[in-house]
């Protein structure tokens, strides 16, 4: 929504500000789409639950002694789905939703292992989610400060040296293109045979992730000044350090928010991902594999909403911190 | 001690080099410009195997790149095997199912405005989230082999794809679609002369945005469970064996294959937008 409205706009006299009316006519414009979607998502998911765990549901039902459709249980196992869902609709239907360890549970099961894991378990439980949560965030949080500083430090200096430019920037590029998260094995086993573990290993993947991304919006960020303004700063006789800290990097904070905003997802994800080779105890990525290992549904799913919610909270925190600055700095 | 005061000296010898390239008659041309990255990584390279032969590192912390190179040509066999295994089979077929997908759903979406208005923040969302965590459960629905992988990619290469083919299609001008309404052209000659074409740099984007998610979508869900063969399987398989040059060279495979689908993707992004700015000059 960053479309300047015009002033005789439809509606922007309503109300006691234009600029309200605008917002609110906005939401709804948008409102009302997005939670179609979402609805529609919801609804498909409900409905995907019946073929999905028909095969549960219609074996748990001939073993209650009730009449299903193909009645020996060979005949069933070479049939999808789909195909006996529709020829046990009933049976289907009333067992779809109430499985313990679903193939797909529904919705509003997740959501009350997601409830039962967060508000249901003290903080300090090792089957809370909170406390899972937290485990991964402190990693990727670390991690990502570590990278951002230190992606911010190495555009500095390849803005202002040539030598460096030419000799770091391709390679800085190419790693893009490279999937470096499948380094994230080797760091955990290796930093733990020289006798490092537990938050240290992680952070270095999520740094190693987040690094890149910022280095290569920062290049692009410190160099945005026009020549005009760099001249204008010339004819002050500033120094590079004031050119830098007066011109550069005021003029880089719309690139480096938005690689911020990428950097965090991808910290994230190494980080959860560090957590998958060690068969760590702690952490997301180890509720997604001990969920995995015990066929646990349920807790798979409820770790990957919360992976989900940590990431959109911590992007919609850089983004409502890019607002403000940016706001104060007056280039929105 | 010698080879590390050695490396050191290496160190120095390419930086004074490029920096004699970058800042000498030559730092315009397109040979220099192609010769200071090539010296930088050659020097790390070379600074590696110093370091590593000088302070005698073990195998099982840092293999030395000479030893790397060394399995890499003895065990072509099983790498080949697993860069089939991994990406022609999971990340490809995937990375082809959900392009595809993607930029059907996202011309259905730019027909609705409605549904445009509802999927494009919902998909720039999901294009945010970790989604490479549904693969423990996709392995679960599709089974160990690369269906389970190429499902995955599906699943992560499916929001940015259809995040960027939306907005590119939103890239025409009024005064091009003015022109278009002029000719008398239907909806279909708009889409395919104009809005199409118009949309291609950021088609293009997000194909290329996706080549490295396919790819870390295939190897990722190796680790959740994978028949005996696979970059991610070996990876962490060599790992838990220490066989540390085993991992460091199926890690240059997948670099090597990151690295060659990206370039192939952006060699035809150049012959298909010719015309855009940044390809005229």
């Amino acid at each position: 929504m960053t479309r300047a409205a015009p002033i005789a706009a439809q509606g922007a006299g309503v109300g006691r500000s234009g600029r309200v009316a605008l917002r609110a006519k906005g939401m709804a414009h948008t409102l009302l789409p997005v939670m179609t979607v979402l609805a529609a998502i919801l609804a498909l998911w409900y409905l995907a639950c019946i073929p999905m765990n028909a095969g549960q549901s219609v074996l748990t039902a001939a073993r209650a002694d009730v009449a299903v459709s193909p009645e020996s249980a060979s005949d069933r196992r070479g049939m999808s789905g789909l195909a006996l869902a529709l020829r046990n609709p009933g049976v289907a239907v009333a067992g779809a939703y109430g499985q313990d360890r679903a193939r797909l549970p529904a919705p509003h099961q997740v959501a009350a292992e997601l409830w039962a894991g967060t508000v249901g378990e003290p903080v300090s439980s090792n089957r809370s989610l909170i406390w899972h949560g937290w485990v991964t965030m402190s990693a990727t949080l670390l991690g990502f400060v570590f990278g951002t500083a230190l992606g911010v430090l190495l555009a500095i200096g390849i803005v202002h040296s040539r030598v460096m430019d030419m000799s770091v920037m391709p390679w800085a590029i190419v790693s893009q293109t490279v999937p470096i998260i499948a380094i994230a094995p080797m760091i955990i086993v290796v930093l733990y045979s020289v006798g490092i573990q537990g938050i240290v290993p992680k952070a270095v993947i999520s740094a190693y992730l987040s690094f890149f991304p910022v280095v290569v919006g920062m290049v692009t960020g410190l160099r945005s000044p026009g020549s005009m303004q760099l001249d204008l700063l010339a004819t002050y006789g500033a120094s590079r350090l004031q050119v830098l800290t007066k011109l550069r990097l005021p003029a880089s904070m719309p690139y480096l928010f938005a690689s911020l905003k990428i950097g965090i997802a991808a910290s994230l994800i190494g980080a959860i991902v560090g957590e998958l080779p060690t068969g760590a105890s702690a952490g997301l990525g180890a509720r997604l594999l001990a969920g995995s290992y015990y066929g646990q549904t349920e807790q798979i799913w409820a770790a990957l909403f919360a992976a989900a919610i940590l990431a959109a909270l911590s992007v919609g925190l850089l983004g409502a911190l890019e607002r403000a600055l940016l706001g104060r700095m007056g280039m929105r | 001690m010698g080879l590390v005061m050695l490396a050191l000296l290496l160190w120095a010898l390419g930086w004074a080099a490029n920096a004699a390239l970058a800042n000498g008659p030559a730092r315009g041309t397109a040979a220099a410009r192609l010769a200071v990255p090539l010296i930088f990584g050659a020097t790390l390279l070379g600074m590696w195997e110093l370091v590593v032969r000088g302070l005698e590192v073990p195998l099982v912390i840092l293999p030395a790149p000479s030893v790397i190179a060394e399995t890499f040509a003895a065990r072509t066999g099983t790498l080949w095997e697993d860069f089939v295994q991994t990406f022609l089979k999971g990340a490809l077929s995937g990375y082809a199912i959900g392009c595809v997908a993607a930029f059907a759903v996202a011309i259905v979406a730019d027909r609705f405005d409605f549904l445009r208005r509802g999927l494009l923040p919902v998909g720039n969302f999901m294009a945010a989230l970790p989604i490479v965590g549904t693969a423990p459960i996709l392995v679960m629905w599709f089974g160990f082999d690369w269906e389970s992988k190429a499902a995955v990619v599906v699943v992560m290469v499916f929001f940015p794809m259809l995040v960027n083919t939306v907005a590119g299609l939103a890239d025409t001008g009024a005064m091009q679609r003015d022109l278009m309404r002029t000719y008398g052209a239907s909806y279909l000659q708009t889409l395919v002369k104009l809005r199409l074409p118009a949309a291609m740099p950021f088609v293009f984007n997000g194909l290329k945005i996706s080549t490295t998610l396919a790819l870390i979508g295939a190897i990722v869900a190796e680790f959740f469970g994978s028949p005996i063969r696979g970059v991610g399987f070996r990876i962490s398989t060599s790992v838990g064996q220490l066989a540390l040059d085993m991992v460091w060279a199926e890690i240059a495979v997948a670099a090597l294959a990151g690295t060659l689908f990206y370039g192939a993707i952006a060699a035809i992004e150049k012959r298909v937008t010719f015309w855009h700015p940044s390809h005229r000059s």
